[in-house]
């Protein structure tokens, strides 16, 4: 995960860059949210290189019932009192408003791994940025198919 | 009513790393919703959670209508002394909701 090769650098600089702050806005240029996501990350991490890596979001790739999606997100971190995860972010695409949950964790965590249920009202891209103790930005992103979505003009 | 479901081991070795579960009862209506007459529904979520472990905080989140109906988080913590776990809700139109669990450290 650390080896500071060429490699690395030009895949995070395509990942990142590409991803992030265009590929997300030019890949559907009828939704509002996509730009909402970038400006929802930048909220969070500022003026930060977010790099690819480290985090890991279990979230089923197809899911039947947009209204509770169980979703995972781990960070590979030893979690000692020097080197933890202080928080963890997830966004989303195409919801109404582009943020997922915000969780702080610590040191004292011991494991940097959090578990919830969440909606999603289309198939999306989740994106989850983690933040860790050394002010490093670290980020995973999933592509999640939804068959029925958590209906947000449902009429009752 | 709200109710809370609490899911902490009653006995653990210190330095085991423990898991919590948590479980609040809630509508988190997203506040995008419309009734048959068009109007909105408005928004009534709960907005955060905290987990304070003998008094300090150990976990926090901050949660948005994106977050499923009774809300569900599931997160861990070193055991490190005997004591209690206090847990805490706060929401729209003044929710707050607290419980606790304890828990037996050898």
């Amino acid at each position: 995960m650390r080896e500071p090769d060429d490699s690395t650098r030009r895949q995070f600089l395509g990942l990142a860059g590409g991803v992030v702050a265009f590929g997300v806005v030019t890949l559907r240029p009828a939704e509002a949210t996509p730009a909402m996501l970038a400006s929802a990350i930048r909220n969070v991490v500022g003026a930060a290189v977010v790099k690819t890596g480290k985090v890991k979001l279990d979230i089923p790739p197809l899911v039947e019932n947009g209204n509770t999606v169980p979703m995972t997100v781990s960070v590979t971190s030893p979690m000692t009192s020097n080197d933890y995860v202080k928080s963890i972010h997830v966004f989303n695409e195409k919801n109404p408003q582009p943020n997922v949950g915000n969780f702080y964790l610590g040191p004292r965590a011991g494991r940097a791994q959090v578990s919830t249920r969440i909606r999603l009202a289309d198939s999306q891209k989740i994106v989850a940025i983690a933040q860790l103790s050394d002010g490093s930005f670290w980020q995973t992103s999933i592509d999640v198919v939804v068959t029925l979505a958590a209906c947000t003009d449902e009429v009752i | 009513m709200a109710s809370a479901l609490i899911n902490v081991p009653a006995k653990a070795k210190r330095g085991d790393i423990i898991e919590i579960k948590t479980l609040m009862s809630h509508i988190m209506e997203t506040g995008y919703r419309r009734t048959a007459t068009g109007e909105i529904i408005p928004r009534d979520i709960i907005t955060s959670f905290s987990c304070r472990y003998n008094g300090a905080e150990i976990f926090r989140a901050d949660l948005f209508p994106a977050t499923a109906a009774n809300p569900f988080i599931t997160f861990s913590t070193i055991a490190t002394d005997s004591g209690k776990f206090d847990f805490e809700w706060i929401g729209d139109n003044g929710f707050s909701e607290i419980a606790s669990a304890s828990i037996t450290v050898e």
